[in-house]
């Protein structure tokens, strides 16, 4: 399993532990694992959240998330790396997305995990529609990915 | 020329329609087909389109059994 968009709750770091089994079947001895969890908050614009449904393109969303996976491997030198997302009705505190790299080298896994999630969030066909105390509403834009600091 | 139409998220509600068929005749671009199923409806700024899965511009040309979706920006992740 190396990309997956799942319609259940899933647990990020069991299905980790789980597919780092399944990847390296003699023990994942390659020097740098990097990982990215999305959660969903229970507050946006300044209202609070009761849940969100996250609609996608199913066949071109398979396909997005198997190129930018497939980029990362060529681009950088990667070990493997992992892609789960997540569609249906989702609740606070629930994982939505899993971003993780292997490597040799913690750049190459940093560099690699960052950028994977930067692409998935700009081009990868989800949307979020969140239900509020009163009524629902489309999300329209993603937060940046980089502070000021 | 028959062409799958798909719509995604909120133009999915502006439209009222989220997947439909139409045939064709002649030069049609991603934009015409737009206005053929969508009307007076002007399409939303931002708007992205694709045609058979893969990101295009909507001057795209539209083939026979083409696939073309329309869909706002993306808020995964």
């Amino acid at each position: 399993m190396v990309c997956k968009i799942v319609e259940e709750s899933f647990e990020p770091f069991a299905t980790l532990e789980k597919c780092q089994k399944e990847i390296f079947v003699n023990g994942a001895k390659v020097g740098a694992n990097a990982i990215f969890v999305g959660t969903m908050r229970d507050f946006n614009d300044g209202e609070s959240v009761e849940s969100l449904f996250l609609e996608h393109y199913p066949e071109m969303a398979e396909k997005v998330l198997s190129d930018i996976r497939a980029e990362a491997v060529k681009r950088w030198e990667l070990d493997e790396a992992l892609i789960v997302h997540r569609v249906g009705r989702i609740y606070p505190g629930d994982a939505i997305v899993l971003v993780a790299t292997w490597a040799s080298h913690r750049a190459h896994a940093f560099e690699s995990c960052r950028h994977m999630m930067e692409i998935l969030k700009s081009d990868a066909p989800f949307w979020k529609k969140e239900r509020l105390k009163e009524g629902e509403r489309w999300v329209t834009k993603n937060t940046s990915g980089v502070t000021s600091l | 020329m028959q062409i799958k139409i798909k719509f995604f998220a909120s133009l999915a509600e502006i439209v009222g329609c989220r997947e439909t068929v139409i045939t064709i005749e002649g030069k049609e671009t991603v934009e015409s087909v737009w206005i053929q199923v969508a009307g007076d409806r002007p399409i939303p700024d931002g708007t992205l389109c694709a045609i058979n899965r893969i990101h295009c511009e909507f001057d795209k040309e539209v083939k026979n059994n083409d696939e073309v979706a329309y869909f706002p920006p993306m808020t995964g992740g």
